[in-house]
This record gives structure tokens, sequence and C-alpha cells, in this order.
């Protein structure tokens, strides 16, 4: 396969994001490169979730290890019809990192999902500090779209199901081998952070799946996306963030590039078609009642053929939101940091916005949902869950929506 | 704070118990196009499920799809197993008489107007005479299917001779080698008498399904061996075990269930329908011979159709003849299920064979020729007897 020369407009890229980032290094300090959690800047965004983990460590060894394990039970009923009750051992996930040296660092997290049915390598790279503002990551990194996909970790989160707009809309958790570089500087309650790298892309499964519909998550299937970039063309993903302590954060990004193969042994053999998603996260904490609310929202635009057929759309939008409610924070049962919130999730996704070519009819593809749930956390680092979910769903074209309710408990604790 | 966490625990407590109620309500089932027939043996709902996930896979460009199709699951052109949407219409062209099709050598006699990334799709070949057609519902076929031909030759009246201006006759037709006659088939001249489709150019459901895989989704089989894009023949793309199973779940699918049939409105509605004669082509009842599905053999059930062709006169003639069937000949669609169209449709209205009709009123005015006498005697029914009439309808 052939590389254009386009691989350098995309370096110039990378250049033109630290160009961007430096004015912001008012007063960045390095960061202590021994302590593999967290950084010395002293506080964190979304990006730093990789690193903001408990590990395991000894003062002898240089290498630290954790993970999360998290199970639930689940009683759904679709239209009155209920395949029964389940127990469903979702994730086991282990973290490692070493510090291999001075301001030189390796994380590592691999995960089984559903028991051994998906084996994962959701990150696995080394990351070289040159500057807090100017840092090397290169490996299996996850790409920065959105909050979720870096910040997924069972224990962080009130709710059994994993956000719809970050796994059915987008492939959270979503890695690819890749590099570039990353950076964050603060000034007085302000703190900025970029992340700007290249990575392997999409393939042409996002619209040829069995899904039946414009579905990104797909290309997770790929046995090959990591050694070999399908359209020849890497992906640009390119994230900043800005936070205030006072106010909270909030992040855009972008991930996009070709995702088809379009030439093979030098030739075309087919139109280069794009993939572009852009996202806005955001997180803040309502200091008066101690309310926590995050959220996302996606947009992604998919070039697909105008010959092909609509039920794969070229529009997708998603979003969102949850609100956490802590309403008892004392010492319960022995545990004394326990405490007990109430919770609510907001999702919608739209896996095909616009209207047939035909009537000019809307299109549907839409799905609905609320997740009323209430938690207990004996500590910061464990989650019992108990979670109701109703959800709509609406076919492509508008017909009457399929209901489906579920009930979930479960737990998620980091180890 | 010690009443907050009680209170959280027995509102959990609470919701748990009530578990069964916060959970969704089956729709009713004769709100319900899909199903089976009633009466299956515990193997023959096990092909059932098997037929149903085959009906609804989708097809992928590694399973087979394409190049060139006009739906990627039988599902698409039959959402809920109900009437087909614009989104999906096909056209059928190429014939414009009975001496058969003369652009077979150009794409006929279906235009695939879709295509996989990197193929075009077919064109449509100028002069070529077509229809534009929508799928139609796909329960209670196999009811339709084993009625006897004796019983279908009872309606026809090819030659008008009652004078009552119906002229229904079957379309005696070709079928392909790999159709098997039904047992006690008549035939003519090597033709048999085809039911299935708009212009009843199919003979079974083995025909319907196995044409269905090949000229809507480019699927290639034991059958239907020859791709549309190539014309060459290939590997089968689908098993003859999955066209089986697709095969025995639209003969096992269930009836549509009438609704509301002690309202008054529809009861009033039933008998216009009478007087108006339509039930002299949408005929009410119709029974089943023997079949080998118990469930389905010696029936009797109320489809209003006759299984034969009717001249629709001049508005709905589309200059496209398939088969034998003239071009402004059609087979009386069944009106079971037809209140139930928009839950397939988007909640729209798209009847006739093309979909032109956005409403079952609009659909009754747009009806000619053999039917020129009950659209007249509609057109001057009061609002009141419209509206009893509509209802009626919309309650089959």
């Amino acid at each position: 396969m052939r590389i254009s020369t386009s691989i350098y407009l995309e370096i110039c890229w990378l250049g033109f994001l630290l160009v961007f980032g430096l004015p912001f290094q008012l007063n960045a300090q390095l960061p202590d490169s021994l302590q593999i959690s967290g950084d010395s800047v002293g506080a964190f965004l979304n990006m730093d979730a990789t690193y903001n983990r408990p590990f395991l460590s000894s003062e002898k060894m240089p290498v630290a290890v954790g993970g999360y394990l998290e199970a639930n039970s689940l009683y759904s009923s679709e239209d009155g019809v209920s395949e029964g009750l389940s127990f469903q051992a979702r994730r086991l996930t282990l973290f490692m990192s070493a510090s291999i040296s001075n301001r030189i660092k390796f994380l590592s997290e691999i995960e089984f999902e559903d028991g051994t049915k998906e084996i994962a390598i959701e990150f696995a790279a080394l990351d070289v500090s040159f500057h807090p503002l100017l840092n090397f990551r290169g490996g299996i990194l996850m790409n920065p779209i959105g909050a979720f996909n870096q910040n997924h970790d069972g224990p962080k989160w009130e709710f059994v199901e994993r956000p719809d707009v970050a796994v059915s809309m987008l492939p959270a958790t979503w890695s690819n081998a890749g590099f570039g570089l990353y950076g964050k500087t603060y000034s007085g309650s302000w703190i900025v952070g970029y992340e700007a790298y290249l990575t392997n892309g999409f393939d042409n499964t996002i619209i040829n799946n069995i899904e039946n519909k414009t579905f990104l998550p797909a290309t997770k299937q790929s046995e090959s996306r990591f050694e070999e970039n399908n359209s020849g063309r890497a992906m640009t993903n390119a994230k900043i963030a800005i936070k205030n302590r006072n106010l909270g954060e909030i992040g855009f990004s972008y991930m996009g590039g070709a995702y088809n193969k379009f030439e093979n042994e030098g030739l075309k053999i087919d139109d280069k078609r794009g993939v572009h998603v852009f996202a806005l996260d955001l997180n803040t904490t309502i200091k008066r009642s101690d309310t926590y609310i995050t959220g996302e929202m996606v947009y992604a635009w998919i070039q697909v053929p105008s010959t092909y057929t609509q039920q794969f759309g070229n529009h997708q939008r998603g979003i969102f939101i949850d609100v956490v409610q802590p309403v008892v924070k004392q010492k319960i049962l022995g545990w004394k940091d326990a405490r007990f919130n109430v919770a609510a999730r907001f999702d919608f996704v739209d896996w095909n916005s616009g209207s047939f070519s035909e009537t000019d009819l809307d299109i549907g593809d839409e799905l609905w949902a609320i997740t009323p749930a209430v938690s207990f956390r004996p500590s910061s680092q464990t989650v019992f869950r108990l979670n109701y979910r109703y959800q709509w769903q609406v076919d492509l074209l508008n017909n009457p929506a399929a209901k489906t309710a579920s009930w979930l408990f479960g737990f998620s604790s980091y180890f | 704070m010690k009443i907050i966490c009680q209170v959280t625990l027995m509102l959990a407590i609470g919701l748990l118990a009530a578990c069964q109620k916060t959970l969704p309500f089956a729709p009713e089932e004769e709100d319900l196009l899909d199903g089976p027939v009633n009466g299956l043996n515990l193997e023959e709902k096990a092909q059932f499920l098997r037929g149903d996930a085959a009906f609804n896979e989708v097809f992928t460009i590694e399973r087979g799809l394409g190049p060139i199709f006009v739906a990627n699951q039988c599902a698409s052109c039959h959402p809920g197993d109900g009437k087909g949407s614009p989104f999906v219409s096909f056209i059928r062209f190429g014939q414009a008489d009975t001496l058969g099709n003369l652009f077979l050598d150009q794409g006929g006699p279906q235009l695939q107007h879709k295509a996989i990334p990197g193929f075009e799709v077919e064109q449509f070949p100028a002069g070529a005479p077509s229809a534009i057609l929508f799928a139609p519902a796909v329960t209670g076929l196999g009811f339709l299917d084993a009625v006897s031909d004796e019983d279908i030759l009872q309606s026809a009246d090819p030659n008008d001779q009652d004078g009552d201006g119906i002229s229904g006759r079957p379309h005696w037709n070709q079928i392909p080698d790999y159709v098997d006659p039904r047992d006690h088939s008549l035939s003519i001249n090597g033709r048999y008498i085809t039911r299935f489709g708009k212009k009843a150019g199919a003979y079974d459901l083995l025909h319907q399904t196995s044409s269905a895989y090949n000229q809507d989704m480019g699927v290639t089989s034991s059958f239907e061996s020859i791709d549309p894009y190539s014309g060459l023949k290939l590997d089968p793309e689908v098993n003859i075990q999955t066209i089986n199973d697709v095969v025995f779940y639209l003969k096992t699918l269930k009836a549509p269930i009438a609704r509301n049939q002690n309202d008054s409105e529809v009861i009033r509605g039933r008998e216009i329908f009478g007087e108006l004669g339509c039930i002299k082509c949408h005929l009410p009842q119709l029974k089943t011979g023997l079949s080998p599905i118990a469930a389905i053999s010696d029936k009797t059930f109320y489809p209003y159709t006759d299984l034969l062709l009717h001249d629709m006169g001049p508005g709905l003639d589309d200059g496209y003849t398939e088969g034998f069937a003239l071009s402004s000949e059609w087979r009386t669609p069944p009106l079971w299920g037809l209140g139930l169209s928009t839950d397939s449709q988007g909640g729209n209205y798209f009847l006739l064979h093309d979909g032109r009709a956005r409403s079952i009123e609009e659909a009754i005015i747009l009806h000619g020729g053999e039917a020129a006498d009950s659209r007249g005697e509609f057109t001057r029914l009061s609002p009141s007897e419209k509206k009893q009439l509509i209802r009626f309808l919309e309650a089959l």
C-alpha cells in the first residue's frame, strides 16, 4: 500500500496544535515522573483518567498494578417479552504501569469483557515527558473523543450500562495504534490541556454490518486494526479541554479521516470516503448541593455513497447527561466515608439524522432512554448500583417504538 | 440522614417489589402482524424461529449482498411483516405484452437501483415499460398458498358471463424448473395458476422467496443461481435449508386478526362493503385444502381477496406486463391487516401497487376498470357512510 504525502500535512497539523498550546504554558511545572498516578499540576482533567486510578505499588518495585471488576444481574423485557434473569460478568480489567526512568512511564490496560468473549488491549502506551506541555505518547492509545472513552472505568459511574452515545454511536472503549502529543498547563483556577494524535482509523464495516445502520463500533471487530490502517490514511485526533476549578470542565474533541480502502496495489478501487466526529463534553459540581453533572454530546458526519441504501445514514448525533446527587455521606456499617447517591441518566442516539429522499419524511432509527438509579459506595473505589432503565427505540421508518425496561443490580470495584 | 437512608432503601425495595409492573406491556395480539399461527408443534415452532431469524438477517457484502440490490434484508421491504414503504420500492421493467420481456439482456425484469460501495447502480434502459411496486404484507401467506386451484377457479369469470362487469381470471403462467407443482394442481399447456405478487406472477412461496433473494438482495441460491449484476452463475450465497426455513416462516405467519368487530360502525361498514359490490373481488372468505402443516390445513379464513387478476382501468395501467398479466391487470390484494398498514409504513398509508394512495379513501377513488361501478357507488355515499366503510376496512 502506498502512503500519500498527506501524512506530512497531518504531522503539520500536530505541530500547529503544539504551537497553539504553547501560549498557555504560564505556570507549568515538570511532572514528577516517579509518581505513576496523577501529575504535579495537581488538577485532573478527563484526559488524565488513564493514570488517575488506584494502583498497588511497592517502593522496591518500579511496577504498579491494579484493575477493576464489574458484574451485575439483569432482568429486562421488550414489549412484554422477557428472556428472564441473567447474571453478567461484564468486565475484568487489569492495569499495569511502570516508571521506566525519569519522565518515562508506561501503562497498559487489558480488558476481559463478558468472560473471555472479548479480550482487548485497551491501552498500552509509553509516555515520555519533555515538558508539561509537551509529552510524547505512543502505542495503543485511547482516542480522545468525548470524555467517556478515556474515563470509562466502571467504579467511577453510578450506572451499570455505559452511555448509549459512547458505546452504540461511538465505539467506547475505542483504542488504536498511533502516537502523538499531549500537554497541560494552568494559571490560577484555570487549567488547559490538549491531546493530538495520529492513529489508525475506521474501516468499511461502519457502513457494512449486521447492525444495519452506520455503526462506528463495527470497526472494533477487525482483527487487523492494530497492525494495518484500512484506509492507508492516518486518523486525526485532537482534543482541547478547559477547566475552572470552581466551574467545571469542558472539552472539545474531533477525530476523523478516511475510513475505506480506496487504493490497493497502487490502483484506485473506490472513492475516498471520510468520517468526521465532533464531541463536546462537560462536567461540573454544584457546590451548594454537591450535585455532580456530567455529559457528552456527539455529532458524526460519515460519507456514504449516494447509491447505497439509506439504511446507512450519513449524519448521526447523540447525547447523554448524568446527574448524581449524594444523599448520605457518613459512617455506615464501619465504612467511614460511605455514600448513598441518587442519580439519573438521559440517553439519546439518532443513528440516521435527516429525511428520506423519496418522501422527505423524517428518518427514524433513534433511541431514547432514562435511567433512574440509586448507588451505595462503601468507599470511593467500590460502588453497588441499582438501576431501572426505560428505553424507546424506533426503526428507520418511525414505526411504533419498541419499549424495553430493565432492572439492573450490580457492583463495580477497583482492586 | 438516617431517615433519608431508610427512605432510599425503602424506595429501592418498593421498586423491586413492583418490578413486573415497571416492565412494558405486550401489545394486544390483534394489533400485531407478526407471530406464528396457532397450533404449530414444537418442531414447527423451532423452524418458524429459524425462518424468523433468516427473514431478519442483514446481508453484508461479505455475506453476498449485491453488488446491485434493492434492499439488504427481507425485513427491510416487509418491516414487522407488514407493507413496504417508498424507501424500498422497486421497479419491474421490460415487458410490454404477453410475448415476453425484451429487456432481459439489459437487466430486466427488476431494476436494482442500489449498489454496494465501489459499484454503479443498474441503469434504467430507455424506452422500457415499467411499474413501480411496493412490497405487500407477508402475514397469512400460508393460508393463501394452501387454497386449491379449484377454489380459485370457482371465483373466476373471465368472460363476465354473469354480466356484473367483473371478469376476474387466474394468472396461468410459466413456472421455474425448481418449483414442484402442488398436488392436484391444474395445468394448461404447461402453465399453472400463479398467485403471489402484485400481478400474481409467483406460483408459491418458494418461487417468491428465491426470486426475492436474487432480485431484491442480489443473493444467489441453488434455485436462482444467476447473479443479477454479472449475469453469471455463481455459487449459492444462501443455502437451501435457509430458504426452506424462510418459506416455512412465511407459511406459518398468522393471519391478521380483525379488530373492533362488534363496533356498530364497523358492522354497518361491512354491510356497505357488500352493497357496493366490493366483495365480488375482495372475497371475504376462502378455505385451505389439505396441508402437511396441520395448523393451516382445511381451515376457513378471511383474506378479502379472490387471488384473481382484474382489469383496473387506464388509471392504474402502468404499461408493464408480467408473465401473462396485462398491464392494466392486478391481482386483488388481500385486505386483511389493512388497518395495521401504518404500523409498518411509518404512521402513513402508502396503498395500491405503487403506494400512490395516501389514504384508504384515495385508494378506493383510484379504482377503475372492473371496479369503476363500485367506485361510483362509493362516491355517492354520504360522509357518514363513507366513514363507516373506512372504519370497517381499518378494522380488518
